[in-house]
């Protein structure tokens, strides 16, 4: 008799089919307005575009996947790398909710409780940017206000601000090491800043990683 | 028909794929719920993480809306409302755009009106950003399953790292909040900016943990994270004209 699916299994099973049919429409997306408006592309600035967008963000993309994926649990990798906004939205939304609800990441708790919030974090967002793109008219006064620019911009020292202490606070041996590390680069090799700051995360989990593995050798975690 | 970046049937095909998207959400969001009812989890703490996420995540969707706002005035609404609900991200969008809209010898900022400029702009948007739309459904299992060998081997060692997996990222981030701050000696203090917002966040964050095992008030728990983001922003507001 066949065994009965995993409910892991049943999962990856599942986000294999809906990430590539999103996958295929997105792609039918600038299909679709080629032949309704009978436009195709320049195939020169296409050319020059990609080669000045794509090397960078099919790496970037690639290195994103080998580090966020064990963060995320399967349903919400699944979810996440649909629906974006990752380091400064889903990942720490389901950080945050695995730690109210006292679960570990890698049990099947949290991988629910992790599924659970990223869902509910994907769709708010949609429904907030659908909301937002009906309302644009009156919207954009608003949004746009210079008042309200500095706000937007520091988004992610909020955000971190609140997340560091409670993680750091919970795991304050093993935290000093890479915070250190972390704060010397950024402060004193310039090329380092908000938009490399992607291409630093993996480089602050291997570090954390290797760190960890050394103090759990020696008895230390 | 005549091209227009907001012609309607633009904001069709999106609609479109933004239903699927939001479907994906739902259908994954069910599943999980039915199995955490399944397996006993409590379903006060089901409550409590939707209610939660959904609070935490207005402060940042709003700023997705920003950017919406922000790359309409070039490329209409349609488009960035695609590419900033699924998988984009500003900086992302930006420099794709941006960098397509230069290919094509056009300023940023200028509305596209010639439908094979747009065409060439979303291509570059779409191929661009495609691998991991194309890797995650073809790795995930194998990544996963690869994390789940380390933890069978040794049970105490998997969960020490995927902690430091997280703390790995959260250094990161706490690092270039740090990145302007040398420029404080040239007696340039916006450096000093994200530091303080950081710090505003973390205080407030320190002070509804107090609060919640203090005085009892346990829900300020569930709340905290979202209370520290928005206040922290706030404070962003004060503190970039004090000190720019």
């Amino acid at each position: 008799m066949k065994k009965p699916m995993s409910y892991l299994d049943s999962v990856h099973r599942d986000g294999r089919i809906w990430g590539l049919f999103i996958c295929f429409l997105i792609v039918c997306f600038p299909l679709a307005v080629s032949v309704l408006f009978g436009a195709f592309p320049q195939w020169e600035a296409l050319w020059k575009g990609l080669l000045a967008t794509a090397p960078m963000y099919w790496a970037v993309g690639i290195i994103e996947i080998f580090t966020y994926i064990p963060m995320l649990g399967a349903g919400g990798a699944y979810l996440s790398f649909v629906t974006g906004n990752i380091s400064n939205l889903k990942l720490p939304c389901a950080l945050d909710a695995m730690e109210r609800a006292n679960v570990k990441a890698n049990s099947e708790e949290g991988e629910i409780i992790s599924t659970i919030a990223i869902a509910v974090s994907s769709i708010v967002t949609t429904v907030i940017v659908i909301l937002g793109v009906i309302l644009i008219v009156p919207l954009s006064p608003i949004l746009e206000a210079p008042v309200l620019d500095p706000a937007f911009d520091q988004m992610l020292p909020a955000l971190f601000g609140g997340l560091a202490v409670v993680f750091v606070s919970k795991n304050r041996k093993l935290s000093v090491a890479p915070i250190v590390l972390m704060l010397a680069l950024f402060i004193f090799v310039p090329a380092l800043n908000r938009d490399t700051v992607g291409i630093m995360v993996p480089v602050g989990v291997l570090f954390t990683l290797l760190v960890a593995r050394i103090m759990y050798k020696k008895g230390m975690l | 028909m005549t091209f227009h970046v907001n012609h309607p049937i633009l904001y069709v095909l999106v609609g479109i794929i933004i239903a699927a998207v939001l479907a994906q959400s739902v259908y994954f969001l069910v599943r999980a719920m039915r199995r955490a009812k399944e397996i006993g989890i409590d379903s006060a703490v089901v409550r409590k993480t939707i209610t939660s996420s959904a609070i935490f995540t207005i402060a940042p969707a709003v700023s997705v809306l920003v950017g919406v706002v922000a790359l309409s005035k070039s490329l209409g609404v349609a488009l960035p409302w695609l590419r900033l609900s699924v998988i984009g991200s500003l900086s992302y969008e930006t420099i794709a755009a941006g960098n397509s809209i230069e290919a094509l010898g056009m300023t940023f900022g200028d509305q596209i009106t010639d439908p094979s400029a747009y065409v060439t702009v979303l291509w570059v948007m779409t191929i661009g950003i495609i691998i991991g739309l194309i890797l995650t459904p073809l790795l995930t299992k194998r990544i996963q399953g690869g994390m789940k060998k380390i933890e069978n081997r040794d049970k105490k060692w998997g969960e020490i790292l995927t902690n430091a997996m997280f703390l790995g990222m959260i250094s990161a981030f706490l690092g270039y909040v740090f990145c302007d701050v040398s420029l404080a000696f040239t007696g340039d203090f916006t450096g000093l900016i994200p530091v303080c917002v950081m710090a505003v966040s973390a205080v407030v964050m320190a002070i509804c943990g107090l609060l919640a095992t203090t005085c009892k008030q346990h829900w300020m728990n569930d709340y905290a994270l979202p209370i520290s983001l928005v206040l922290g922003m706030a404070s962003a507001i004060p503190i970039t004209a004090w000190l720019s």
